[in-house]
Order: C-alpha cells, then structure tokens, then sequence
C-alpha cells in the first residue's frame, strides 16, 4: 500500500461528522421530553422531582444543546475533500483537507 | 450481588422511556454501519486510521472508563464513604492523566507502535512482551465481563428477563457494532455516551440536592444519619474509612501513594483500553492533547457521580437503614438505580436507562476493542500466524471481537460472585496494572534495564500482588475496605522495580543504537516536540497550558472539598 492511498483512507475515515449525530439525538430527545413536559406531566411526577417540572427543563436544555452541535458543525466544518484519490494531486489535498478538517476541534 | 430479586427495585418503564432507549440503539447500530464503510485496512479498525479529533478522542478516553466502575462503583463509594471517594478522581486520576499527556504520549505516538504490549516488544524484546500480551488479554476479558454483567443486572431489572439472557443479549449488541465499525465505532458510541450519561447524572445531582435542602441540608441530613462517623464522610482527607488504615498518616499515605501513585499511574497511563483512544488521534499534538482534554471533565464529573451517590444514603429509605445496619437485600451497588428510581418521572427515567446501559456497553466495548488489537498484532501476528496480508488480520481482528464478547460471558459469572464491582476491579489492576507500570516507568528512565528483567519483573509483580491478595482472602493481613487493593498494588509496584533492578544488574543491556526513541536520555529533544503550527497552534492547545490549568482546579477542588 502506497503512502497516497494510505492518506486517502485517512480522509474517508473521518467523512461523517460525530457532531451531526449527537445533534440529532439530542435534538429528538429534547423534542420529546419538552412536550412531555408540557402536557403530560402529573403531580405525581412533580412531587418525585422535588416539585420540578425536569422533562420540561431537561427538553428544553437538550434543544440547546443539539443546536449548539449544529451551530459547530456549521462554523467549523469538516472539510471533506472534494477529489479523493481522482488524480494523484487530489489524494494528496484530501489528506491535508483531512488534517485540517478538525480545525477547532 | 441482589440487584435483582428484590421487586422493589424495579424501574417503572413505560412506552416513552423504551421509546428513547430504541432511538438511541438504532443510533448506534447505524454508527457501526456506517463505520464499517470506512474500514478498509487493520489500521482503520484497530486505531480508526489514526484520524480522530482530539475533543472526540479526549471524550472517549474518558468514556471508556466510565462503565461499571464508575457508575455503581462510584455512586456505591459515595453512598458508603462520602467525600473521599473524591480521591478515585482527583488524585486517583487526574495528575496521571496529566503526566500520560506530557511525558509518556511523546514516547507512545512517537514510535508510531499499535499498542501499549508492542512498546514492551521494542523496549525489552519478546519475553516482556509476550508476558504483557497474555496478561492484558486475560485482564480485558475479565474486566469486560464486569461491565457485561453490570450491564446484564440492569436489563435484567427492567425487563425481567433472566439473568443469562440478558448477558448474551447484551453481548451481542456490543459484538454487532465493535465487529462491524472496529475502533472507530466504538469511540463515536462512548462520545454519544458520555452525553447521554451527563444528561442522567445532572438532573439527579440537582433534583436529589433540592430535596435534602441543598448543600448544607445534605451536609446535616449525613451528620444525621451517621452520627460519629460524620467527619470522615464529609471531608475527603484523611479518608480512613476509605482505606480501612485506622492511622491518619498511614492513610494518607495509602491514598497518595497505593492509588495516587501505583494504582493511578498503573491504570492511566499504561491500560491500553485507554492509550489506544490517544493513538487514533490524528497527530502528536492531537494525541498529547487527548488525556488533557479528558481531565477537565474527569475533574467535574466527579461531583455528579458522588454527590448522587451521598443523596441517596440520605433519602432512599432502603438505604438509610441499611446504611443504619438493617439487612434488608439492598447493597451501595444499588444506589444509582434507587435514586432514579424515587427522583425520576417517565422520560428522563427512559433517558437515564439508555445512559447506564450505553455506559456499560462502552465500558464493555472499550475492553473488547483493546483486547482484539492486542490479541490480533502482539499474539497472532506476533508469535502464531507470521507473514500475511492485511485484510488477513483485519479477518482475524473480527473473529477475535467475537471470541472476546464469547468469553466476556463467561467472566460476566466470575464477576456475578463478587460483593463489590469496585473491589474486584482494584483488585484486577492491582494483579496487572501495577507491574506494568513500574516495568514501564523503570525501562523509559534508566537505559540499563535489561530485557529479561522487563519479562522476570511483571511475571514476580502480578505473583505478588496476588499473593497479598490471597493473603488478605486467607485473613492473614487484615486490610478492610479497598485498601487491600492499595497495598497488593503497592507491594507489586516494589516487586517489579526491586526484581528488574536485581536481574539488569546481572544481565546484558540491549545496545543504546536500538532504545533510541525508547528511552528518555537517548531520544532527542527535537524527536519529543510536536508541530505546533496550524490547527495544533494556540496557547489553549499548548499541553503544559492545558495540563497546568487542570493540576489547578483539582486543587482548588481539594481545598473546597478538604
């Protein structure tokens, strides 16, 4: 295996983003307990939590975060090397675009 | 342990809380698919192509602790020992964590080696070596088979199947994405798990403070409850109930050095499950940077794992009298599951369900991923099957990932006969840790030692820490706690280093041309800097900067806490 293909692989590896994911789960999570929160909480699950309405307050703060991810992603995003492997030059730019991917990481 | 049983403790699921645990299981198994796309070489699966950022490495060094032992174990230490379970973190971690970054990842990431055994290979040659990959093998695999039976014990509670069935079920989970993604799977499923375990940990800490009163309410509801022994649950120093030393002194001293020092230093800095996270950074900076930047939550997460723990020896009912000497079936293991169980509606309740079995899965997965890499480059490779393509050890990878969640099941009932997860863990690393550590810090630093003192010190360590620990079964010493854990660590750590001294003495040095890069006086400075321009330049991502301003805020936390 060459050194160009080697670096080639490096670029594909970090293709998808772990920020997008975690954006996703907490953007679901936070959708579902901030609408639990307003209709279907009880007093009985105000009187568990310490007279706390948490799904509302745990949603809510979810969302945040998930747009928080989003907003990172967005600001710092991966660079994804547009000609992996095309030419001999594009590999050698996918890895330096892969190095620098995680830029503000 | 009887987590089970007992129908009190069963958590009260319904739809939604389920609901949420599938989300984040088809998460997962879409990560392992989509992981598995990208593995193309050994390297892709074993080290993630050595391509990770280091916030996504840092986190998932972390992580890959934080299974079993933190999450029952720590809550359990807080509920049984109060504040100085705080040691397990600040100092039983952090300057560990601190030295890995600074002094030993140059050596690690500089010699480009695939594994914490292979480093032994170049320094010691095939005995070290050979001895380290069997034992850190074995360990894995019994280590793995803690958090698969944690794991099962908590499936096993909320869905009632039996116990067996939940250990294989929950086997087959982490074999169908570490099999699949490799490393890289693994590492992106502890960093969604790390999340996922601080939304748990953070409404509990908050709900559970507000129904003691606060933190002075939760200071005289523990003054309440344990009477004389108040102050030693409430300051962290000198923590004699923690190490069972009844000596103040002496238990300092046993909190500096047995788990401050050997056990630390031992687990941080050579446990592979950890340092493979830092290899698959994708550069020296990236990977110095990787321990650093997993202290600074390590420091904080602290709070919210044990101050849980606290609350629930105050308010959970079953606790408190057993806590006041009832024998009612509850033990501190239970702690966590009891606090969510008073504190949490259905929601949150599912949320904190998915964040303890992916903490365990992680813990399991982290164990698995380490044990095929070592198994597959330092054994196979190494000793059996010499000589073959790449795609022939990818293969061999996959079906040793196999092997290792089989056996796993089989240790997940070694660990089901112990009391206490956290005393069995001690007493693992004390066995295979502890040796390890003084076999590396002697080898890096004085250039005399000898490779049949690197093979000769670890196999008479791990022999006598299990001899303190048969000792101390037999009643013989009498160490209560987990500081018979301390000691065996410590006494294997003098062992080690009084073994390799003895045997380089009388043996021939390897020659100085091959230790280069090995050892400290005979690397070159310029070999041990990183570049720090680019995306590594910026004071905040100078490692002393960032290991100087973590060393502070655990003192200050220290002084806080004292």
């Amino acid at each position: 295996m060459t050194e160009k293909v080697v670096a080639e692989k490096k670029a594909k590896a970090g293709l998808f983003d772990l920020r997008g994911i975690l954006a996703l789960l907490f953007g679901v999570y936070g959708v579902v307990l901030t609408v639990m929160g307003l209709v279907s909480t009880s007093q009985a699950d105000l009187d568990k939590a310490a007279g706390v309405n948490i799904n509302l307050w745990m949603g809510v703060f979810m969302l945040v975060v998930a747009l928080a991810f989003l907003a990172w992603a967005r600001l710092r995003p991966l660079a994804v090397p547009e000609t992996t492997g095309e030419t001999a030059t594009g590999s050698t730019a996918g890895s330096t675009a892969a190095t620098e991917g995680g830029r503000g990481n | 342990m009887h987590f089970l049983a007992d129908a009190d403790l069963r958590l009260d699921a319904g739809p939604i809380d389920y609901a949420l645990l599938a989300v984040y299981f088809a998460l997962v198994l879409g990560i392992g698919a989509m992981a598995r796309r990208s593995v193309s070489s050994s390297l892709d699966f074993f080290l993630s192509g050595r391509s990770l950022p280091a916030w996504v490495t840092g986190l998932a060094f972390i992580s890959a602790n934080l299974g079993a032992v933190e999450i029952f174990g720590m809550t359990a230490n807080g509920a049984q020992y109060g504040l100085p379970t705080m040691h397990y973190y600040w100092i039983g971690a952090i300057p560990a964590m601190v030295f890995l970054g600074l002094v030993m990842m140059p050596f690690y990431y500089g010699s480009k080696v695939r594994s914490v055994p292979e480093f032994l290979l170049r320094r010691f040659g095939k005995f070290a070596h050979l001895t380290n990959g069997i034992s850190f093998a074995l360990a894995q695999v019994l280590i793995a088979g803690v958090n698969l039976f944690a794991l099962a014990t908590v499936v096993n509670l909320l869905l009632g199947w039996p116990l067996w069935l939940s250990v294989v079920v929950a086997a087959v989970i982490v074999l169908a994405y570490t099999s699949l993604g490799g490393l890289s799977a693994a590492v992106y499923n502890e960093v969604m798990q790390f999340f996922v375990i601080v939304a748990m940990l953070l409404p509990l800490t908050f709900l559970g403070l507000k129904r003691v009163g606060g933190w002075q309410g939760l200071v005289d509801k523990v003054a309440g409850t344990t009477g004389s022994s108040a102050a030693d649950q409430l300051s962290s120093w000198p923590g004699t109930n923690l190490t069972g030393i009844g000596n103040a002194t002496l238990s300092v001293l046993g909190i500096v050095f047995g788990l401050g020092f050997v056990l630390s230093f031992g687990y941080w800095t050579t446990n592979f499950a950890e340092v493979q996270r830092a290899m698959s950074a994708k550069s020296m900076s990236a990977a110095r940077r990787t321990p650093l930047i997993g202290a600074y939550p390590k420091t904080l997460i602290a709070l919210i794992i044990i101050i849980p723990g606290m609350i629930a020896a105050v308010i959970v009912p079953e606790l408190r009298e057993m806590k006041a000497g009832a024998e009612n079936g509850v033990t501190y293991n239970n702690a966590i599951l009891l606090l969510i169980r008073d504190l949490l509606p259905n929601g949150m309740l599912g949320i904190a369900i998915t964040g303890l079995l992916a903490a365990f899965m992680a813990g399991m997965a982290a164990n698995v991923s380490s044990f095929n890499t070592v198994f597959t480059y330092d054994i196979w490779q190494a000793y059996i099957v010499k000589d073959k393509p790449d795609d022939y050890y990818l293969r061999v990878g996959r079906v040793a990932t196999v092997a290792g969640c089989v056996v796993a099941i089989g240790t997940a009932f070694i660990a089901s006969s112990f009391n206490n997860i956290m005393d069995y863990l001690q007493t693992l690393f004390g066995f295979f840790n502890a040796p390890l550590f003084a076999t590396f810090i002697l080898g890096m630093f004085w250039k005399r030692m000898t490779p049949l003192a690197g093979g000769l010190g670890l196999i008479f360590g791990t022999a006598s820490a299990v001899t303190v620990d048969l000792l101390n079964r037999a009643e013989v010493l009498d160490l209560a706690g987990q500081g018979a854990s301390f000691v065996a660590a410590s006494v294997a750590f003098v062992v080690d280093i009084a073994v390799s001294v003895g045997v380089s003495l009388v043996t021939k040095p390897k020659p100085e041309s091959e230790l280069r890069g090995l050892v400290w006086s005979l690397t070159p400075r310029d070999q041990l800097r990183h570049d720090d321009t680019g995306e590594n330049s910026g004071w905040y991502r100078k490692p002393v900067v960032l290991g100087a301003g973590v060393l502070a805020l655990t003192v200050v936390l220290n002084i806080v806490f004292w």
